[in-house]
C-alpha cells in the first residue's frame, strides 16, 4: 500500500492563537513538523484527522476533499477521512486484547472477524509482539502499549499517518527501539506521514522534510538538513543545536552588536555569504562543538576587559563570561554571555580549566565552522537576544 | 509496613460515641425487624395469596420500570456526559431532583400531569387510556424516581472516561454506532450496571409516588412496600406477612449493595 498526497491549508482559531498553516506531502512522504509547545502542531493533526473543525482553508487528502470553507462548508467525519492519528498517550482500547484492538478498525470497516483477525496476528508479528494477542494492555510495558497502537494504525492502511509526538512517554531506549520500527514499518507501507517530534533526532532520522511552526505559522521548512544547518529562528537553531547570533553585517563578515566580536565565514559554495548590505542584521550559526575555550591569563573580568581594550581580539576571537555550566551526555555544555554562546567540552576540560559561573574565558571559532545567513525580517526583533542553547529534558 | 506499627490516629477520641450511637441507630431497627420474624410461619407468610401477588406485582413492575430506565437513561446519560460543560451541570440537576424530593411530591406531580383534568391525562382520555390507578401508573412512578439512579452513575462514568477513546475509535474508521457499542458503552459498563442494580432496588422499594399516583388496589397496584403498610395501617394484610416481605425488602437491598460493590473493583481504568 501507498499513503495519498496531503495538500492542506488549516486555519483553526483557538482562544489564545490563530492557526494559519499551509503544509503539503506528496504521497509516501514523512514530512517532520517542530515547533514550540502551544505553536499549534497539535491543533494542525486534529484539523486534519477530523478531530477539529476549519475556520477556513482546506484538505485535501489523496486528491479527495476532506474539509473546505469555500465555496461550501465540507467537514467529511474522522471516521471517513482514512487518517489516523497516533498521539503520545497510545489510547488503546483497555476492554480488548491486543488482537482486538489491532483488528478494531478493518472490523470496523465490515472485514470479517477471520480475517481481520488474522491480519492482526501478522501485525503483532511485524511490531515484535509474539505470543501477545490475547493480553489486554495494562498488561504491557509503554513501549509495547505504543508498537500495539503503531499496528493498530497501520492495519487500517491509512491513506494519511498522524503522529504526534509518539516517543515522548517512553524512556531513551525504548524510543530507539520504536524509532527503528517506525522506520522499518513506514518505509515498508510507504504511508504518507506527518510526524511530530521536539527532538531532531526523529525528523532527522525518519523524515525528508522539516517544516517549523511558530505560533501558529509556518517559520521555516526545507529539506531535514537543511533547516538543521541553517536554522532561520532561535526556536530551530535550539532543536538542532546550533549556535545562531544575531549581529549586523559590516564588510562582508558578522559583528556583534556592540561591535567588540567579528566573525568570517567560510567561503565558497551554497550559503557561506549572502549578499547583505552593511548594518543589515545577519546571523552567525555554528556548533557548540566547534568552539575552542581557553582561560585567559588575566584571573578576573575586570583585568580581562582592560586587557581587550588595549589589545582588541582578533576575528573568531572574543572573551567571554562563562553564564552556567550544564551536563550532557558527552561530558558539559558552557553558556557564556555577550553574545549568548554555548560550548560543548569534555567533562575533564571543565574541571581541568576550573571553570564556574562568573570566570573569564577567551573564545575561538575557526572561519570554517561558521556559517553566516541571512534574517528575515519577521525573526528580528524579538530575537536581538542571540541563540540559547539547551538540551531539552527527556 | 505492618498496620499496628503505625500511629493510631489524630482525632479526639470522644467522637467514638456519637458514631457508635449513629450506627446502632442504623443497625439496631433491622436487628430488631430480623427478631420479630416468626420463622416457623415464614414459608407459609410469604406464600400467603396477598403477599404473592405484590411480590409478583413488585418484581414485574420493577423490572419493567427498570428497562424504561435502561432506554432512556443510557441516552440521557450520553447526553449530559458529551455537552458542554455549563448545559451539563443544569441537565445534572434536573436529573438530581426527583433523587431529592420527597416521592409524594412526585406522586402528586404525575397525577396532576396524567389526571382526567391533567396536561396529558386529558388528551390521553380522549383515546381511552387513563393512567393513574393502572399497573401502568406504578411502573411510570418507578421510573420516576428510579431513572436519576441509572442516569448519575452512567453519566459519571461515561465522563471520567472521556472521548479520547471515542477519537482514537473515530480516526481508526469506527462509526458512531460502532463506537457506542464497542468503545463507549464496554468502557462505561461497571458504572451501567451499578446504575441498572441500583435503579432496581429504588424501583421495588417505591412507595410514596405509588402511593398517590397508582394507589392502594391488591393484585393491580398494590406492591410489597404498600402490602406492608397495609399490613400494619388497614387490613387485608397479616402482619405476619407484613414483616416477612420487609425481611425479603431487607435481603433484596443486602444484595445489592453486595452486587454493586462487587462490580467496583472490576473497572476498568
Amino acid at each position: 500500500m501507498t499513503g495519498g498526497a496531503l495538500d492542506a491549508h488549516v486555519v483553526v482559531r483557538r482562544r489564545d492563537l490563530v492557526v494559519d498553516i499551509v503544509i503539503a506531502a506528496a504521497p509516501g512522504e514523512i514530512v517532520a513538523i517542530m515547533g514550540p509547545s502551544g505553536a499549534g502542531k497539535s491543533t494542525l493533526l486534529s484539523a486534519i484527522a477530523g478531530l477539529a473543525r476549519l475556520h477556513a482553508g482546506s484538505i485535501r487528502i489523496d486528491e479527495t476533499d476532506a474539509a473546505t470553507t469555500a465555496p461550501r462548508r465540507l467537514h467529511v467525519p474522522a471516521a471517513r477521512r482514512g487518517v489516523v492519528m497516533l498521539s503520545q498517550d497510545p489510547h488503546l482500547f483497555p476492554h480488548l486484547t491486543v488482537r482486538d484492538n489491532i483488528a478494531f478498525g478493518p472490523r470496523a470497516r465490515g472485514v470479517e472477524r477471520t480475517v481481520a483477525d488474522a491480519a492482526a496476528d501478522e501485525w503483532i508479528w511485524r511490531v515484535g509482539l509474539d505470543g501477545m494477542g490475547d493480553v489486554r494492555p495494562a498488561a504491557l510495558s509503554g513501549g509495547q502499549q505504543q508498537r500495539v497502537a503503531l499496528a493498530r494504525a497501520l492495519a487500517t492502511e491509512p491513506k494519511l499517518l498522524l503522529l504526534d509526538e509518539p516517543l515522548t512517554a517512553i524512556d531513551a531506549e525504548t524510543a530507539g527501539d520504536i524509532r527503528a520500527l517506525l522506520h522499518d514499518q513506514l518505509a515498508a507501507t510507504r504511508v504518507t506521514t506527518l510526524l511530530v517530534s521536539h527532538d531532531a533526532v526523529d525528523a532527522a532520522s525518519l523524515a525528508a522534510r522539516l517544516v517549523i511552526v511558530e505560533e501558529g505559522r509556518v517559520a521555516q521548512e526545507g529539506p531535514v538538513r537543511e533547516v538543521l544547518s541553517i536554522p532561520a529562528t532561535r526556536f530551530a537553531a535550539v532543536a538542532a543545536g546550533v549556535n545562531r547570533v544575531i549581529g549586523v553585517a559590516r564588510g562582508g563578515r558578522w559583528v556583534s552588536p556592540d561591535g567588540e566580536v567579528v566573525l568570517a565565514a567560510r567561503s565558497g559554495r551554497g550559503t557561506g555569504r549572502p549578499a547583505v548590505a552593511d548594518g543589515e542584521p545577519l546571523a552567525a550559526l555554528f556548533r557548540p562543538a566547534a568552539v575552542r575555550l581557553e582561560r585567559p591569563e588575566e584571573l578576573t573580568w575586570t583585568a580581562a576587559l582592560r586587557l581587550r581594550d588595549v589589545e582588541p581580539s582578533p576575528a573568531g576571537e572574543w572573551l567571554a563570561r562563562v553564564v552556567r555550566l550544564e551536563q550532557t551526555p558527552a561530558g558539559a555544555r558552557v553558556h557564556t554571555a555577550e553574545p549568548a554562546v554555548a560550548v560543548d567540552l569534555a567533562a575533564d576540560d571543565v574541571a581541568a580549566l576550573g571553570l564556574a559561573p562568573g570566570v573569564p574565558v577567551r573564545l575561538r571559532v575557526a572561519a570554517a565552522d561558521v556559517r553566516i545567513a541571512a534574517v528575515a525580517a519577521s525573526a528580528v526583533s524579538p530575537a536581538v537576544v542571540p541563540a540559547e542553547i539547551t538540551r531539552r529534558p527527556r | 509496613m505492618s498496620r499496628s506499627a503505625e500511629v493510631g490516629g489524630f482525632l479526639p477520641r470522644i467522637l467514638a460515641v456519637p458514631a457508635v450511637v449513629g450506627l446502632a441507630l442504623l443497625v439496631v431497627p433491622l436487628g430488631t425487624l430480623v427478631a420479630r420474624v416468626e420463622w416457623s410461619t415464614l414459608w407459609a407468610d410469604i406464600t400467603a395469596p396477598a403477599a404473592l401477588s405484590a411480590l409478583g406485582l413488585s418484581f414485574l413492575t420493577a423490572l419493567l420500570a427498570t428497562a424504561a430506565c435502561v432506554v432512556l437513561g443510557i441516552p440521557l446519560a450520553l447526553l449530559i456526559a458529551r455537552s458542554p460543560r455549563r448545559t451539563a451541570a443544569v441537565m445534572r440537576a434536573l436529573v438530581t431532583i426527583p433523587l431529592v424530593l420527597p416521592p409524594m411530591v412526585g406522586g402528586v406531580a404525575l397525577l396532576f400531569l396524567f389526571g382526567r383534568t391533567g396536561w396529558l391525562g386529558g388528551a390521553l382520555a380522549d383515546l381511552g387510556i387513563r393512567v393513574p390507578f393502572t399497573t401502568g401508573a406504578v411502573v411510570l412512578a418507578q421510573v420516576f424516581v428510579a431513572l436519576p439512579f441509572l442516569v448519575l452513575a452512567l453519566e459519571g462514568s461515561l465522563r471520567s472516561t472521556g472521548i479520547a477513546y471515542e477519537q482514537a475509535a473515530a480516526t481508526l474508521g469506527a462509526g458512531r454506532w460502532t463506537t457506542l457499542w464497542r468503545v463507549t458503552l464496554p468502557l462505561s459498563l461497571p458504572g451501567l450496571i451499578a446504575g441498572v442494580i441500583l435503579c432496581f432496588a429504588r424501583a421495588v422499594g417505591e412507595f410514596g409516588a405509588t402511593a398517590l399516583f397508582a394507589g392502594n388496589a391488591p393484585g393491580v397496584t398494590q406492591t410489597m412496600p404498600l402490602a406492608i403498610y397495609t399490613a400494619f395501617n388497614g387490613s387485608g394484610v397479616g402482619q405476619g406477612t407484613g414483616v416477612a416481605l420487609s425481611l425479603l425488602l431487607l435481603v433484596t437491598a443486602i444484595a445489592v449493595l453486595l452486587l454493586v460493590r462487587a462490580w467496583r473493583p472490576e473497572a476498568p481504568r
